[in-house]
């Protein structure tokens, strides 16, 4: 005889019971999970500094970031951008990055892109404060984007980058919605989930990023936190740094030097 | 246990003990936890070496140095010294070929107005780098041609006018 608390019951587990992930089915040493944080044996942890000040909006980084890790010239998607912020006087601050290839031409106009088609002149003698700020991956300690990818297609690596497998990414796209700064996007030819890799090829072969080497203003700048004697790493440990978007936990590994409130 | 309750049921194990089977056989040996735990270290471990195989397009300014040194040593005197042949010459290498091997011969190089508009379109912003340079009006500044008709990128003073 079915009862309605036994149905009901019945149902409750047979519903838990079939949530379960097949991941779940795998049995996780705990002893794996401790050896993550405490012995990492890497001797190197990549870490970014942007001196916002000397950023000119020239966008020759965008550019160069789009050719050597070949995302799509014309696109409007790209892994690094530039963003201008300009407070005018009357206290009104607006925030822009040009649209044209993921802003791979700079800024090269003093109107403002409000978007809908909607533009704005700001006249020289309005303008209170003013700024271009380079975005690109933070390559978190802990990054929200790898947390929600379902089938371990992007990770981190032992010296903190965060990389995407493409022949594992499914496109589900959570992993995009996941990432506070947005760096996340699809790539247009690939079909899966495209970021800012620090230019790992580069990087891992004792080079700098392409970004690093197109600024002619030095504006930007890579490091590595482990070694102590890194001019990067002497900035960021004895100067005033600041992260994005600090309140989300995340601990952003890409520090900004002349930050300000209106930069999210 | 009544026979029509055990026959699904054993269906049911059947079925789940292939996916299982299955997985091993489809999941690659190198997919697992690695250095950074379960949370952020689950991965294809040979995906790694996939990324640091990608070809290195840009190649720096030193590259240049040897065939093209006249120009080389001519734009590191000038104001224009920090930036990369590459900025305005294009990667040395792309996909489709090498500088070097000669498979891509000839670079194209960019002189278009746009290019020196980046940095020398005036904008008076304070606190950037931005406000130090010095700007032209492109729409008043002999719109129709491009800058090198005059000025020569790699000696960018008076001096060299052309």
């Amino acid at each position: 005889m079915i009862t309605r608390r036994n149905f009901l019951k019945n149902t409750i587990t047979g519903v838990a019971a079939l949530s379960l992930p097949l991941a779940a089915f795998e049995l996780v040493d705990p002893k794996k999970l401790m050896a993550s944080e405490a012995a990492n044996p890497s001797k190197v942890r990549w870490v970014f500094l942007v001196d916002t000040y000397k950023c000119t909006g020239c966008g020759f980084c965008v550019k160069a970031c789009k050719l050597e890790n070949e995302v799509p010239y014309d696109s409007n998607v790209t892994r690094t951008w530039v963003e201008r912020y300009v407070t005018t006087k009357d206290g009104k601050s607006h925030a822009d990055t040009p649209a044209v290839g993921g802003g791979r031409d700079g800024f090269t106009h003093s109107t403002f892109d409000l978007g809908q088609g909607k533009s704005l002149d700001i006249k020289k003698e309005d303008i209170e404060k003013a700024f271009f700020v380079p975005k690109l991956c933070n390559q978190c300690e802990n990054p929200p984007c790898v947390q929600v990818c379902p089938v371990g297609a992007t990770y981190q690596t032992p010296d903190g980058v965060v990389l995407v497998d493409r022949s594992w990414c499914i496109g589900c796209g959570y992993c995009i919605m996941g990432c506070p700064y947005g760096v996340r996007f699809f790539h247009p030819v690939h079909h899966t989930a495209e970021k800012c890799n620090f230019c790992y090829h580069r990087i891992t072969k004792g080079l700098t990023t392409a970004c690093v080497q197109a600024c002619p203003f030095g504006a930007r700048q890579i490091g590595n936190l482990r070694d102590p004697n890194d001019p990067v790493t002497k900035y960021i440990m004895t100067e005033r740094v600041g992260v994005l978007k600090e309140e989300y936990g995340t601990k952003p590994q890409a520090f900004y030097i002349g930050l300000d409130r209106e930069v999210k | 246990m009544k026979s029509h309750v055990l026959r699904p049921l054993i269906v049911f194990i059947g079925i789940v003990a292939l996916i299982l089977l299955a997985r091993l056989f489809l999941v690659p040996k190198d997919f697992g936890v690695h250095e950074r735990g379960y949370m952020y270290g689950w991965y294809r471990k040979g995906n790694v070496e996939d990324w640091k195989k990608i070809k290195v397009k840009y190649q720096g300014a030193e590259y240049c140095k040897d065939c093209h040194e006249k120009n080389y040593t001519s734009i590191k005197k000038s104001p224009h010294r920090n930036i990369q042949c590459e900025n305005c010459h294009g990667p040395a290498n792309t996909v489709n070929g090498d500088h070097y091997s000669e498979t891509l011969p000839r670079l194209a190089i960019d002189k278009s107005r746009a290019q020196c508009l980046r940095c020398h379109f005036p904008l008076p912003y304070p606190s950037s780098g931005r406000s130090k340079i010095k700007g032209i009006d492109p729409d008043k500044h002999n719109p129709d041609v491009e800058c090198s008709m005059c000025h020569n990128p790699h000696m960018p003073g008076l001096e060299g006018l052309r």
